[in-house]
């Protein structure tokens, strides 16, 4: 069954894959892929959280982390323009935030349960 | 008149060379009050976009700003892109389907690209950001009864040095507060050259 997909957007490509990384030795089976980096620079592309967005399954939903302020941007500009119903992008720090998501996808949790687990983890962002 | 392809065309390749111009002064106001990316980030941003729009033959002024649009977002890196993008990419969306656009349909574009830019950064008139330039010159278009190059052009540049007089609550800028005052926003600064830049593509005509 397809679980809720993770997408990690942070201004550098080492950090991004280096969640995933964590997420995939701890967790296993992740439905995760990571959108860092701009070219090889530090920043974040529209192209690359979108591409990231197709390369999931999202028939269950997806969940978005971010580190800085215009990734949040992006990954919202992201979400419309794709038009895809059931993505968020979620007010936590990336590492641990994206850490429970991954595990909750990983028990078959649904978006809105994972939502509401990360805001009784995290209150004070968001 | 109506503003087509080649006026839009005209205005990004402009805007380009004004803001590689002045790629150095614009990081240097953001090294002042903000994290100094702002020129290089903008620089390669408008740079990649002429180079985009130069592959496509374009029929209508809305697909020139969705690649833009599209461009800016994935290729500036820090939070420019995001808010140009959108800027750009509700203009497109205001003006889709038409091949030149009117002057009623050219203030609905600007004024939805304020609004979108406005909910991006969650961000409103006064708070030190490229809104104290769009904002104004938005108000100056719904006034005007047709396009009027000077008329953006001075509305930008007054608004643009209006903005050394805030204290910025929004992005980099806001923890400095009242250390903010006295220097320019660089985002606004950027928006007076894109401002510039659309005056000399409506004065040198289609």
């Amino acid at each position: 069954m397809a679980q809720v997909g993770i997408v990690l957007v942070s201004h550098s490509e080492k950090v991004a894959s280096g969640i995933k990384d964590i997420l995939e030795q701890a967790v296993g089976e992740v439905n995760v892929k990571a959108a860092g980096g701009m070219e090889g620079e530090i920043g974040t592309s529209l192209e690359k959280i979108q591409e990231a967005l197709q390369n999931i399954s999202t028939s269950e939903g997806a969940l978005i982390f971010y580190d800085l302020g215009s990734a949040k941007m992006n990954a919202e500009a992201a979400i419309e323009m794709l038009e895809l119903d059931n993505v968020h992008v979620v007010e936590a720090p990336i590492l641990e935030g994206a850490y429970l998501a991954a595990v909750e996808a990983s028990i078959g949790k649904s978006v809105q349960e994972i939502l509401e687990s990360i805001k009784k983890e995290f209150p004070e962002k968001g | 008149m109506k503003f087509d392809v080649n006026h839009a065309l005209t205005w990004i390749t402009k805007a380009n060379e004004k803001i590689q111009d002045n790629k150095d002064y614009l990081t240097s106001l953001d090294q002042a009050i903000g994290d100094g990316d702002h020129g290089i980030n903008m620089s390669r941003g408008f740079k990649e976009t002429v180079a985009k729009l130069s592959e496509n033959d374009y029929v209508t002024v809305s697909d020139v700003w969705k690649d833009a649009a599209m461009t800016l977002m994935s290729k500036v890196g820090g939070a420019s892109g995001p808010l140009f993008g959108t800027a750009f990419l509700k203009m497109s969306m205001a003006s889709k389907g038409e091949e030149a656009i009117d002057y009623p349909i050219f203030i609905k574009a600007v004024e939805e690209a304020v609004e979108g830019v406005k909910q991006r950064g969650k961000a409103t008139e006064g708070e030190k950001t490229m809104i104290d330039v769009w904002s104004p010159v938005v108000k100056k278009l719904q006034e005007a009864s047709d396009f009027n190059a000077e008329l953006i052009r001075d509305t930008a540049k007054t608004a643009m040095e209006a903005t050394s007089d805030l204290v910025a609550t929004k992005g980099r800028a806001a923890y400095l507060k009242e250390r903010s005052k006295g220097h320019l926003d660089p985002g606004s600064v950027s928006s007076y050259y894109i401002f510039d830049a659309l005056a000399d593509s409506l004065e040198e005509g289609a």
